[in-house]
């Protein structure tokens, strides 16, 4: 009897067996406590390959998604369109089935690529080094908080604005709580970032974590912040949006010491929420600092370009306890799609894109705003604007879905003193007869 | 690989044809808004290519990788086993691969659904009945776990316990994670069986002994033998015992890590339930835990009332460890994985991984020496190259590069950092016998180059893309991205 995925006859054990020398194979499991040996486990019996397919094909069923709704939910997630090149290319087996490039010289591929992602990623966000990717943006923000209290001069405090994605600031927040390290700024999510520096910056700050465009959509002008908060001796960390990088000015223009990003926007699929990929760029000055992999070109003994990872000297399997952070993997797959993303895009394809994403969404936000009861409350935006409704937003929600629309993120929880604000995303993918259908449906509503 | 893939393949920068395009987007089909200007970018440096030649780039560099599919890839600790390929079509599902994570939980009930019932077959599996599928990755785990092994000493009041116990063959996330919770680490020897010293154990255990974090099978691809009385002594203390699922392959469906005594365990789904390593990753890192500890595990969870599914947040959480709810995808894998073996042949995978790990040992342990030759491994075993290098001047290196040339992976190498020289191999149970036969036929051909013809493995590997690389000079003088040629300054020239 055997299984499908495992190729050793009964014919093979029966040789095996002989050739080490015992009599059967539960004779190698005699150092396992006998009382706790074969479980009966409470599991379903195997399926064929076509009744799984049957089985997950039901469950899929049971699921609104992009291929068959017009989606205007963003809030850290976006429906971008992915060209083909993406998943022919990242699901080739050598990138797929590979790991980890222990052994670089039969590794050249994930090595190179991970080092033209580095270098994109460096290009799109105005910074000197990126690494190859954390798990998502926000585990990149908790990341880059204990980079800022190890780097910075200053005092311990982490300062948050109230409008990075509240996900961010909770993991951090999980992140760091085994540490004596005061995290503030979101005590009151109604503040503006001015406000909240106001209050807490002094040169006790060693960083501060704000997003440009923020949780509810605004894009501003950050330099004047970054003055702010250098001017006390703290570190400017940034969570960008990368398509709106397409269009607006790298954080490195307006002198940010770290940007992190959630880069799923970047080729990935939506995929429920995950795998995603924390995009992670800083400063050349802070680079032996980074957590987590980081590749760089070096050469063979013949003097041929190649690539290696490097500067392993602050990773968990060299320094064990005194390492940057316990960080072991990248998201390598992830960070591909990218890579291979914005390969076919180009410099021009992703400006067009943004672009896209910027028309549509002004477009929606100046209808939505002609309708009696609905008020746009983001005034400078890329791609994801605050609508206060005339009602709670669940119950339009509710309503909007009946006509195959997915409206946008119920801030009602995050941020009480928008009640009834909903978060519309409009990406290129959205039409302009969608974003009729949304705000006629809207219409009817109020 | 192919006749390509030792040719240089130049950065796609390098490739950059300005006015080349790879995309086709539509007009746009609204009107237009003029775009803020004082907020827009100068310039953006991206490679100008067109399609073919992003197919061609990315096809060449994937031939200079070895992988999976093409071979045994016997990377200890790393369980690289056959990536079944309907997992793939699985997640290519638009009903799981275009759901938003934020859409209405009522929009979403069968990927809810099936991580549901994912959390109900890694409880049973694990014997640990309270699941967090929220871990993105095996390290990640840890820090939840260790991190809820927290939350329950400070909600008992239990303020002193400071130090977190691991074995000196743990892997390196192990301290790293401690230190990150906010713990001493104190470190416990093992033994010449490549079991944990109980008398070391018991001379460091205290009422300061917050947890012990232990592999098991452990680094030497052994069973603890003790690990009975292991968990006693640090229960006995008032200490949680952590187990480091990395190697739950040995053991899956054999015996399970609640029933043995341990209190949280994170599983590496891209190790024992087939998700694919992605060239690094994504992981997966799923924690089970006794059921009094649920109310501290991250949030959320997916509950499950009458048919309904939700999303809850537990009682006394520790928080959020990610954004939204866990890497799905890897999820659906492992769902799909667990589903094609079923109750009734999953031990196979533990009982065929360690009979080809023993088979391989069997087959070169005359020429190679194993750490501790009377013992009977798990699903991996260590070899110890000391000897090599004193008779032959040959390091464990050179053994791992000239693998290379036979056209395998290496095992890992240079760890567990407790033996010296050592290589670590993993066959996993999706090899043929056919091919451990040739696999160990190189290792022993090796052996008898490594003392016939030493250079040939100083040298090695002689047929790849590239050789040896300088590592020095990668960390001395790091180039981490690529920087356009200089120009040289026409000006300042004049």
């Amino acid at each position: 009897m055997s299984h499908r995925f495992i190729p050793i006859t009964d014919a093979d054990r029966a040789q095996m067996l002989k050739t080490i020398g015992v009599s059967s194979v539960d004779t190698l499991f005699d150092d396992v406590p006998k009382e706790a040996q074969y479980p009966d486990l409470n599991l379903p019996p195997a399926l064929s390959e076509m009744d799984l397919l049957r089985t997950l094909r039901d469950m899929a069923a049971k699921n609104a998604n992009a291929g068959e709704h017009a989606y205007f939910l963003g809030a850290g997630a976006y429906n971008h369109f992915v060209p083909a090149t993406v998943p022919h290319l990242i699901f080739r087996s050598e990138f797929y089935t590979a790991y980890t490039p222990y052994q670089p010289e039969i590794s050249q591929g994930t090595l190179q690529t991970i080092f033209e992602y580095q270098s994109m990623i460096c290009d799109l966000t105005g910074m000197d080094a990126a690494n190859a990717s954390h798990y998502d943006a926000a585990t990149a923000a908790a990341e880059a908080a204990v980079m800022a209290i190890n780097s910075a001069r200053t005092g311990r405090k982490i300062i948050v604005s109230p409008t990075l994605h509240p996900h961010y600031r909770e993991t951090m927040r999980t992140y760091l709580q085994g540490q004596d390290i005061p995290i503030v700024g979101d005590e009151d999510t109604s503040l503006s970032l001015d406000q909240v520096l106001d209050k807490h910056l002094d040169n006790q700050t060693a960083g501060v974590l704000a997003a440009n465009p923020d949780f509810l959509g605004n894009v501003r002008d950050f330099k004047p912040l970054a003055d702010r908060i250098h001017a006390v001796g703290a570190l400017s960390i940034i969570s960008v949006y990368p398509i709106s990088l397409g269009l607006y000015q790298p954080p490195g223009d307006y002198d940010a010491d770290i940007v992190i990003g959630e880069g799923q926007s970047l080729g990935n699929a939506l995929g429920f929420g995950g795998p995603y990929l924390g995009i992670f760029a800083c400063k050349e000055k802070y680079l032996r600092r980074v957590a987590g992999r980081l590749v760089g070109e070096t050469v063979d003994k013949q003097g041929r370009r190649g690539f290696v990872l490097t500067l392993q000297a602050r990773e968990q399997h060299i320094r064990r306890e005194k390492a940057t952070s316990n960080i072991c993997t990248n998201e390598a797959l992830n960070a591909l799609a990218a890579c291979v993303y914005l390969a076919t895009l180009g410099k021009q394809g992703l400006r067009d894109v943004a672009e896209l994403c910027y028309q549509k969404a002004h477009y929606a936000a100046s209808e939505i705003a002609k309708l009696g009861g609905y008020r746009v409350k983001t005034q400078e935006f890329f791609n994801e604007f605050v609508v206060e409704c005339p009602r709670p937003v669940a119950e339009i929600n509710r309503a909007l879905y009946k006509q195959g629309i997915i409206g946008g993120y119920d801030l009602s929880h995050d941020y009480p003193h928008l009640k009834n604000g909903m978060l519309i995303a409009v990406t290129e993918l959205n039409t302009r007869s969608q974003i009729d259908a949304l705000v006629s449906a809207l219409g009817a509503l109020d | 690989m192919s006749i390509t893939a030792n040719k240089p393949e130049p950065l796609l920068y390098e490739q950059s044809n300005p006015g080349s395009i790879g995309y086709a987007l539509p007009e746009s089909d609204v009107p237009h808004t003029p775009l803020p200007a004082h907020l827009m970018r100068a310039d953006l440096n991206l490679p100008e290519v067109a399609e073919v030649d992003v197919v061609r780039h990315f096809t060449r560099l994937s031939q200079k990788n070895y992988c999976v599919d093409l071979g045994i890839y016997p990377l200890g600790s790393c369980t690289m086993k056959y990536n079944p390929k309907m997992n793939e079509d699985a997640i290519q599902l638009t009903g799981m691969s275009q759901v938003h994570p934020m859409q209405p939980p009522e929009t979403a009930q069968g990927v809810m659904q099936l991580m549901y019932e994912l959390q109900e077959y890694l409880g049973e599996i694990s014997g640990l009945p309270a699941v967090t599928l929220q871990p993105a990755a095996g390290a990640q785990g840890e820090l939840v776990g260790i991190l809820v092994i927290r939350a329950y000493h400070l909600k008992r009041g239990d303020t002193g316990r400071s130090e977190v116990l691991i074995p000196d063959s743990a892997h390196g996330t192990n301290p790293a994670t401690s230190a990150m919770a906010g713990y001493r680490v104190v470190e416990v020897k093992s033994d010449a069986r490549g079991n944990m010293d109980l008398d070391d154990l018991r001379s460091k255990v205290s009422d300061k002994t917050a947890a012990i974090m232990f592999t098991n099978p452990n680094t030497l691809g052994l069973f603890e033998e003790h690990v009975r009385e292991v968990n006693k002594i640090v229960h006995d203390a008032g200490g949680l015992v952590y187990g480091d699922g990395a190697n739950l392959n040995a053991i899956i469906g054999i015996a399970r890590p609640g029933d043995l005594g341990f209190d949280v365990i994170h599983s590496n789904l891209h190790k024992t339930f087939s998700v694919p390593h992605g060239g690094g990753g994504p992981g997966s890192g799923p924690v089970m835990a006794r059921p009094d500890l649920a109310e501290f595990l991250p949030t959320p969870i997916v509950s499950k009332k009458g048919d309904v599914y939700a999303f809850e947040t537990p009682t006394n959480t520790i928080g959020r460890i990610k954004s939204f709810w866990g890497n799905f995808l890897a999820l659906v894998r492992a769902y799909t994985y667990i589903r094609s073996y079923g109750k009734e042949h999953l031990r196979e995978i533990a009982e065929i991984s360690v009979l080809n790990a023993n088979y391989l040992l069997a087959l070169v342990r005359d020429v190679y020496d194993p750490q501790v030759p009377e013992r009977t491994c798990k699903h991996e075993f260590v070899l110890n190259g000391t000897r090599f290098k004193k008779e032959y001047g040959v390091n464990t290196l050179d053994v791992a590069k000239r693998i290379i040339d036979y056209g395998f992976y290496p095992p890992t190498i240079y760890f567990p950092l407790i033996v010296p020289e050592c290589l670590m191999i993993e066959p996993t149970e999706t090899q043929s016998k056919a091919s451990l036969d040739e696999f160990a036929a190189a290792l022993l051909k090796i052996a008898e180059e490594a003392r016939t013809d030493p250079q040939l493995l100083h040298n090695a590997p002689h047929n790849t893309p590239v050789t040896r690389l300088d590592d020095v000079k990668a960390a001395r003088e790091p180039v981490l991205n690529y920087k356009p040629p200089q120009i040289p300054d026409q000006r300042k020239a004049a």
